[in-house]
């Protein structure tokens, strides 16, 4: 006779010392987890609920400017400081661990329209109004700044001034070339007082402009004649262009893609484009209901964020139809710059309401240092919800947001909008010969001409 | 060809493949399932993530397979016949002998003639024992120290024990109305509302109570709210017989008519209801992995059924009483008749029980419940004369999850645990009798429709099936060829009637949608308001 029994000494089982950790035992067998699936959605559900529960998204406010603020750059250079420029000429260089004030650049006599920063971090360039470029040395970040600092005010290393009055500028990527835009586009570099290169496309005024992070002779600018063209510095002329039924505020590249760019529309929605082909949109991302005025995007190029007329800043994935995240507060007014920060985890607002906002780009996530099992936790909080995320329960929470009443009401007279016009083509076309009503997708109707 | 090991040998290419085979059941178990078939998918981009997640699953079965071949502490134990030894002729004091003394310990007997019998329950971790004997006596008992923690006298029967979720709290079902006692001893609640209960079960999972009075008043008690989840009269009369399905929480109940009924919080009516046995349902137990059912009648029949796929013939009938069934975390099967004990095995995997051990109280002692320790290999009887603990090798789960259950669990960790499962506390929905369904997509039920090329095929070939038969000779005139045609005739027209029949039905449908179209059609809509409605016909 062969016999053995389970037999477990308690010594081998519990710690040694009372210092010790507990020791753990594990046995993945499925058969001692019982319903593991109804366990598993009991916790997507939790997850979803504690997601809400810790959606704390605003940060703090930056106030300062006795302006709204018109624009803003972000250091490549350095993480935590910001700038911005408001209508009434002021620029500020903002700390934003500290929310406060690091500098103040005066000398604008109209609104500051463009702020740039060049790649290495040292120059800023800013124009305006008042038709005229200046470039600012950049204070070098110690670790023993005295902020009480009488100093806090910089005088501008240049100040060029052109015919006309500028809206937008942008720093070429590695070089130190920069380009603004206003009654036309023109090449600036640094060392010269007047510009190197000036295109012309069109007669009318370019709102934005942005170089390509990747071909860094490469950039596209919108104009107020609705059109969105692409130049290339080294042809020296005009690379593409089309018109859209709407003006375009904004555009951002894609970093992560540098053929894609985003459109933020008139219209209340962004386009997303593949700079080779301009004839339709790669991606219609709708849900704000009032003017987009400026988007950012990601460095990760996953998403970017965007801001409105509406008073609502949105983060978008970047193919994804619908926003991910809407932030609003009672105290927020029309939105006009948004920046994402650098390490993709911070959204920076600007607003007609003279402040800047600092919201998070993950609503619940926890900030400092995690532990470990924090980490892990969350990890599969992650996962579970993920897992579970088409089930109606888990979704209806996953999606619910509180919307502020104008934006709620104004969306539902928007949806009823499309839907009487979509209704009415529908029976338009089924009154008309067949085939005498060519249908066209969203991504292409609202592309007019391409040149 | 062989691989290098650590010591420079070469493992053979035979024993490398052994140890791979071994893996490949190991993992399959740990796939929970066949693999999702992609093929007929067209949305790429969905075949993508799934193929992503199909791999993921792979490996995390992979992983878990060989942590589970080569990480777990401690293996199962066995017990071998030697020569002409029999297994069952083995007696547990021989086994005694064999065993380590710590082992030897947990074989004893507890003789308390004036207050039984008494029935039992354990801890999902196996570490705690209630005892309940008839005439009041309630006591809990640490199994690891071999101590008592506590031990009341209600004085009054008590019918069950049951533990809730920890050794902290227990319930008993006494005369008049169950009670919630903690471990001090202390009645916590009353539960008048249950009545005169007579079996108690309790749900972990779901946080419920779950119990069956002398009216047959099957009632769910939320133990965490106190809300009672539902009421139900299962019409089946009186019944002592109630068992909890651990694989889907589905309380079954057997009856005295032979009928076994299922039941969840969520429905009045038994999900499902079968006929098992001739007579009255003296015993139930199912296997822990919820896809075996055992039941004993009283007309000395064991059977076990397949739970999922429920035919009319059980997959095994064995001879035999049994005044009580347990199924251990291994598989093996309690039973027990007056003072005998036997235990069944299922020793080739086929789901085919034979006789493995069987132990004998002193003749007299009348068996009241036995149970298998979690997580030990060891059963508990209790008798009309105190309790038992006999050795059954290979009955227990070698190893714990500390998550799961912990035998040797502190007061902390027991701490953490109640409101970690508080927090997975699941809702009495998820109680269905497929809990795997949870999650998945509804299939879509599109009725099969004939086209009419195969409904003249079925047609021709009952019709040809027909022709060959030779109708019978008759005699006295009646065999004439015209009557013998048309009798013929009369058998084909016979083949052909339901087809035309199904034929002119669907044909006098179509007609009938037709109509109410047209009718439709006839008005402009501003007008239908006004046309008499037709009752349907």
């Amino acid at each position: 006779m062969k016999v053995n029994v389970i037999s477990r000494s308690t010594d081998e089982y519990t710690k040694e010392r009372s210092q010790d950790l507990q020791r753990v035992f594990r046995n993945f067998d499925p058969s001692i987890r019982t319903q593991e699936k109804a366990v598993e959605y009991v916790r997507a559900c939790n997850a979803a609920k504690l997601e809400k529960i810790f959606a704390r998204p605003f940060v703090g406010a930056m106030d300062g400017h006795i302006d709204s603020i018109s624009c803003m750059a972000k250091n490549p250079n350095h993480l935590t400081r910001i700038f911005s420029g408001s209508m009434d000429g002021d620029i500020r260089l903002w700390d934003i661990a500290s929310r406060r004030t690091v500098r103040q650049f005066p000398g604008h006599q109209g609104a500051v329209q463009g702020l740039a920063v060049s790649t290495d971090g040292r120059v800023l360039v800013s124009c305006g109004t008042d038709s005229t470029v200046r470039l600012w040395g950049v204070p070098v970040s110690t670790l023993l700044e005295d902020d009480v600092s009488s100093d806090k005010s910089a005088v501008p290393l240049e100040t060029y001034v052109w015919k006309n009055a500028f809206r937008a500028v942008d720093h070429q990527w590695n070089f130190d070339r920069f380009a603004t835009g206003g009654a036309g586009v023109d090449i600036w570099n640094h060392n010269r007082s007047a510009p190197e290169q000036s295109f012309e496309w069109g007669t009318d005024t370019v709102v934005s402009i942005k170089f390509n992070p990747g071909q860094p002779d490469i950039l596209a600018t919108s104009a107020s004649d609705r059109s969105i063209a692409i130049y290339d510095l080294r042809m020296g002329k005009p690379a593409a262009k089309f018109i859209m039924r709407t003006r375009t505020n904004s555009i951002s590249w894609n970093p992560m893609e540098p053929i894609n760019f985003t459109a933020a529309n008139e219209d209340s929605n962004c386009y997303s484009f593949d700079s080779r082909k301009l004839n339709e949109a790669k991606c219609v991302h709708k849900d704000h209901v009032s003017a987009v005025m400026d988007i950012d995007y990601s460095p990760t190029g996953r998403e970017f964020v965007t801001g409105s007329y509406d008073r609502t800043v949105r983060i978008f994935q970047y193919n994804g139809g619908h926003s991910r995240e809407i932030y609003h507060t009672k105290r927020m007014q029309r939105v006009f710059c948004v920046k994402f920060s650098c390490d993709a985890s911070y959204v920076i607002s600007g607003s007609d309401d003279t402040n800047l906002r600092l919201w998070k780009a993950k609503a619940s996530e926890q900030l400092g240092v995690l532990l470990p099992r924090e980490q892990k936790k969350h990890e599969y909080n992650e996962a579970v919800k993920n897992r579970y995320k088409h089930l109606p329960e888990v979704k209806r929470i996953v999606r619910h947001r509180h919307l502020p009443k104008p934006v709620y009401k104004a969306a539902a007279t928007l949806r009823e909008m499309t839907e009487s016009r979509r209704k009415k083509h529908e029976k338009r076309k089924a009154h008309s010969a067949p085939g005498s009503i060519i249908e066209e997708p969203l991504r292409k109707r609202k592309i007019i001409k391409v040149e | 060809m062989g691989v290098k090991q650590d010591d420079g040998s070469i493992m053979p290419t035979s024993e490398q493949e052994k140890i791979s085979d071994e893996l490949d059941i190991r993992v399959k178990k740990f796939l929970r399932g066949e693999k999702t078939n992609l093929e007929g998918l067209q949305d790429k981009k969905l075949k993508g993530q799934l193929a992503v997640r199909e791999e993921l699953f792979g490996k995390s079965a992979q992983a878990a397979a060989k942590a589970e071949k080569w990480l777990l502490p401690s293996e199962g134990g066995y017990l071998e016949a030697e020569g002409i030894e029999k297994t069952w002729r083995i007696k547990q004091e021989s086994i005694a002998c064999e065993v380590d003394i710590l082992s030897a310990r947990s074989q004893y007997d507890i003789v308390l003639p004036d207050l039984g019998p008494y029935t039992l329950d354990f801890t999902s971790s196996g570490r705690y024992m209630a005892a309940g004997g008839r005439k009041g006596h309630l006591a809990i008992l640490d199994m690891k120290n071999m101590s008592l923690v506590k031990e009341i006298q209600v004085r009054e029967t008590v019918r069950d024990v049951v533990f809730l979720h920890n050794e902290l709290f227990f319930a008993a079902a006494q005369k008049k109305y169950p009670y919630i006692y903690n471990r001090d001893g202390t009645e916590l609640h009353c539960l008048k509302e249950h009545g005169a209960v007579l079996r108690l079960q309790f749900l972990k999972n779901h946080f419920l109570l779950a119990s069956i009075n002398k009216s047959g008043q099957l009632r769910y008690q939320d133990v965490t709210m106190g809300g009672m989840v539902a009421n139900y009269r299962t019409g089946l009369g009186r019944t002592d017989v109630m068992q909890v399905n651990p694989y889907n929480g589905v309380v079954a109940l057997g009856h005295s008519l032979g009928t076994v009924s299922m039941w969840k919080p969520t429905s009045s009516a038994a999900i499902l209801k079968r006929l098992c046995h001739k007579g009255p349902i003296t015993a139930m137990a199912f296997h822990p992995n919820g896809h075996l059912m055992a039941t004993a009648g009283k007309e000395k029949k064991i059977m076990l059924w397949d739970l999922r796929n429920l035919k009319d013939e059980p997959l095994q009938t064995l001879p035999g009483n049994a005044d009580t069934l347990d199924f251990s975390q291994k598989g093996l099967l309690a039973r027990s008749t007056s003072s005998f004990v036997q235990i069944l095995r299922d020793s080739s995997g086929t789901q085919n029980y034979n006789n493995y051990m069987t132990h004998k109280i002193i003749k007299g002692y009348q068996v009241e419940k036995v149970l298998f320790r979690p997580y030990e290999d060891v059963l508990g009887i209790g008798h009309s004369m105190g309790w038992s603990s006999i050795l059954i090798p290979g009955s227990g789960e070698p190893n714990f999850d500390s998550w799961v259950a912990n035998p040797f669990e502190t007061s902390k960790q027991r701490r953490e645990r109640e409101v970690h499962s508080l927090l997975d506390k699941l809702p009495p929905e998820t109680i269905m009798l497929n809990p795997t369904k949870i999650g998945t997509v509804k299939p879509q039920r599109r009725k099969e429709k004939k086209t009419k090329e195969e409904k003249e095929a079925d047609m021709e070939a009952a019709v040809e099936a027909v022709k060959g038969i030779e109708p019978k000779k008759k005699t006295k005139g009646r065999n004439k060829p015209s009557k013998r045609t048309k009798k013929k005739q009369e058998i084909v027209a016979n083949a052909k009637r339901p087809f035309l029949e199904q034929q002119k039905k669907e044909e006098e449908q179509v007609a009938r949608k037709k109509q109410k179209v047209i009718e439709q059609v006839e008005l402009p809509t501003s007008l239908q308001r006004f046309s008499r409605k037709k009752s349907a016909t």
